[in-house]
């Protein structure tokens, strides 16, 4: 008696379809499960916080008076960053896309990625160290020279550890995500189009204004919206540079303080109803920037043409 | 007989109006110069001669365009000019950040034992008497590097299954259903949490599931997985797209199983890729401290255990040298610790760069015959 090969391995491939399926499958709704497993826990462990006596949570004014001026060192610092780095990597990025040597181009992005491979700690070791000290006088500068405009009031911290030193270090740690994701856009601009501008005697800062930059916003205005995200949720830096203290509108001054570098600094010897603040604090920061993200990432999925970009 | 007119010499009419070739360079000369005249009058320094030499550049070219080639060119050559300049500007951190952890890190790494040695019994007095008498400073590394390898492993392990069959259901199994969408969606919201929120996330889970305080090297595995697992989706994504649709419906034709030609014939022509995405992902998470901080606490000790006591690791190690130096007096011995595990880790982390794109070329399909 023959037995037909085909017919006998027929079962078990169809099983092994089944599990290997289920098994991609079970992966993809982890993944899911993941990110609201992120938001339950978080929500559970912030309870208590939130329905604590005011009295119990630190400044002893409830969560709300703790949170605020937190969310608004956080938001100072990103803006700080945002201000600075988005020029300068829009730039860059037209750079390596437009300006630069063609054969030098992918060498070029391959630097300004190797900033963003450098671990956070080193940066705010180096902002510590190196940036703060160099910049001091600059702020004492400021403070004897511009001290008339609010940001700016006297008198500059000596030490240079503010939330303008932590707003440019973290100025450097986006720089990458804008510009390389910039780039991707600009160098998808239809050839047709910068051609046409250039053939019509645009010179090349024309053809850009012309062709690019309008193909380009909405990809620039998400990755400068990534950038945010990025910024808002960002440690080590603001731990290790900004010496915080309590919400001041002077950007020179010592003060502020970020959700993020909150938590870092007083999460290791927390416990009890502390611990749980410090979630609920971290649950916020965890909105913020979902929402940021997601306005982002909505903006790119509206612009089919920039699937690639991400 | 007619006489020709002698021809006097004058520019083509082509390129009339144009600034010659020279013009930059001559700018370029001009500005030096008077930068380094303007600095020497307020004190000179390196930095401040590049900054106003470089606007004076500016200044100069697009005020000499403007006068001979008019405001088109002119407004060209400054956006050239601010181009130029913020692709100088955007290196000039990366320069000073490697040249401040090689000079304040090779004196650490080169001291005998900080690789080997752990922070074990070494106190603030001792770090006093190292001050004190010149001695070399005492301490080391290896508690952090061996917990910085265990949890970035275990992450390592978490993250790449989940991560690759997730990319696998997108590319093959999801076409395109609601489902797929959500979770690429997802993903890419997920690429953007904070690394601390990850962090709380994995303690708030354990703290619910086993005790609240449970701080081990396993709870960190977990955080850095939250964050490595999108960036192993992503990159694995583009890689098993890319693969030719013709290699699928050749194994298809031939009678295998979707499962053993996704096994056998599309993700070993994916390899190449996927593997240097994994190695890019465990870059990433190796330098993140956040999240480990609020996760596996602090140890001076070595600890060979992931899934008891606490943990330390380089990025941690880093940190706590620098905020808490170990003798709050004299805080240049921690300092150099500091700065020569960072030095390590980042040699780790260009490493891990390094390896992510040899592999993607050495492995990479033969194109083409």
């Amino acid at each position: 008696m023959t037995t037909n090969s085909l017919t006998t391995s027929r079962g078990a491939g169809r099983a092994g379809d089944k599990v290997f399926s289920g098994a991609t499958l079970a992966a993809g709704c982890l993944i899911l499960a993941v990110l609201f497993g992120v938001a339950l826990f978080l929500v559970i462990q912030a309870i208590p916080a939130l329905v604590a006596p005011s009295a119990d949570i630190q400044g002893g004014h409830g969560f709300f008076a703790y949170i605020a001026p937190i969310v608004v060192g956080t938001l100072i610092a990103a803006v700080i960053a945002l201000v600075i780095a988005a020029p300068i990597a829009v730039g860059v990025a037209l750079f390596i896309s437009h300006y630069a040597p063609r054969r030098l181009a992918s060498g070029l992005g391959y630097v300004v990625d190797l900033l963003a491979a450098i671990p956070s700690v080193v940066y705010g070791a180096w902002g510590a160290a190196f940036l703060a000290p160099q910049i001091s006088p600059a702020y004492g500068w400021l403070a004897s020279n511009m001290g008339w405009l609010p940001i700016f009031q006297g008198p500059a911290s000596a030490t240079g550890k503010t939330i303008l030193t932590a707003g440019i270090v973290l100025s450097v740690m986006v720089l990458p995500i804008i510009t390389s994701l910039s780039r991707e856009i600009f160098l998808q601009t239809p050839k047709l189009h910068e051609e046409a501008a250039l053939a019509l005697g645009a010179t090349r800062w024309e053809m850009i204004k012309m062709a690019v930059l309008p193909f380009g916003r909405p990809g620039i205005v998400s990755a400068i919206m990534l950038g945010l995200g990025r910024a808002l949720g960002e440690t080590m830096a603001v731990a290790l540079v900004l010496s915080s203290g309590v919400l001041t509108a002077s950007l020179i001054q010592t003060g502020n303080q970020t959700i993020a570098a909150e938590i870092a600094l007083n999460f290791p010897e927390a416990s009890g109803l502390k611990v749980s603040t410090l979630i609920a604090a971290g649950l916020v920061l965890f909105i913020i920037t979902l929402a940021v993200n997601m306005i982002a990432r909505w903006i790119i999925s509206r612009h089919k043409e920039f699937s690639g970009a991400n | 007989m007619t006489v020709t007119a002698p021809v006097a010499r004058k520019r083509s009419a082509l390129t009339k109006g144009q600034l010659p070739a020279f013009a930059p360079y001559v700018v370029l000369a001009v500005a030096l110069v008077l930068g380094a005249a303007i600095l020497a009058l307020i004190g000179f320094n390196a930095f401040g001669w590049g900054l106003v030499s470089a606007i004076l550049f500016a200044i100069g070219l697009v005020g000499w365009s403007a006068l001979v080639e008019g405001g088109r060119k002119a407004s060209d050559k400054l956006a050239t000019c601010l181009v130029v300049g913020s692709f100088l500007v955007a290196l000039l951190p990366l320069i000073s950040v490697i040249w401040t952890v090689l000079v304040n890190g090779i004196p650490g790494l080169v001291t005998p034992g900080f690789l080997t040695t752990s922070m074990n019994g070494v106190t603030g007095s001792l770090d006093n008497k190292s001050v004190d008498e010149g001695t070399k400073v005492l301490g080391g590394i290896y508690h952090a590097l061996l917990g910085t390898v265990q949890i970035t492993l275990l992450a390592t392990v978490i993250s790449v299954p989940v991560g690759l069959l997730t990319a696998i259901y997108l590319v093959e199994y999801g076409n395109d259903r609601a489902l797929a969408r959500a979770i690429t969606f997802f993903v890419d919201v997920m690429t953007g949490i904070p690394s601390i929120v990850a962090g709380l996330f994995a303690a708030a889970f354990f703290f619910a599931l086993v005790g609240p305080g449970t701080k081990t090297g396993a709870v960190a595995a977990v955080a850095l997985s939250v964050l490595m697992i999108p960036v192993v989706v992503r990159s694995s994504e583009e890689m098993l797209k890319i693969v030719p649709n013709e290699l699928r419906e050749a194994a298809y034709a031939l009678g295998v199983r979707k499962w053993r030609t996704i096994i056998k014939v599309v993700i070993p022509t994916a390899i190449s890729g996927i593997a240097s995405g994994v190695t890019l992902a465990i870059a990433r998470v190796i330098g993140e401290t956040a999240p480990i901080l609020v996760t596996a606490g602090f140890a001076t000790t070595i600890n060979n255990n992931v899934f008891g006591g606490w943990m330390a690791s380089l990025p941690t190690f880093i940190y706590t040298q620098i905020l808490n130096p170990t003798s709050p007096s004299n805080p240049d011995p921690s300092s150099q610790r500091a700065w020569g595990a960072a030095l390590v880790l980042i040699i780790l982390v260009m490493l891990l760069n390094l390896v992510a794109r040899l592999v993607a070329r050495l492995f990479a399909p033969k194109a083409g015959r």
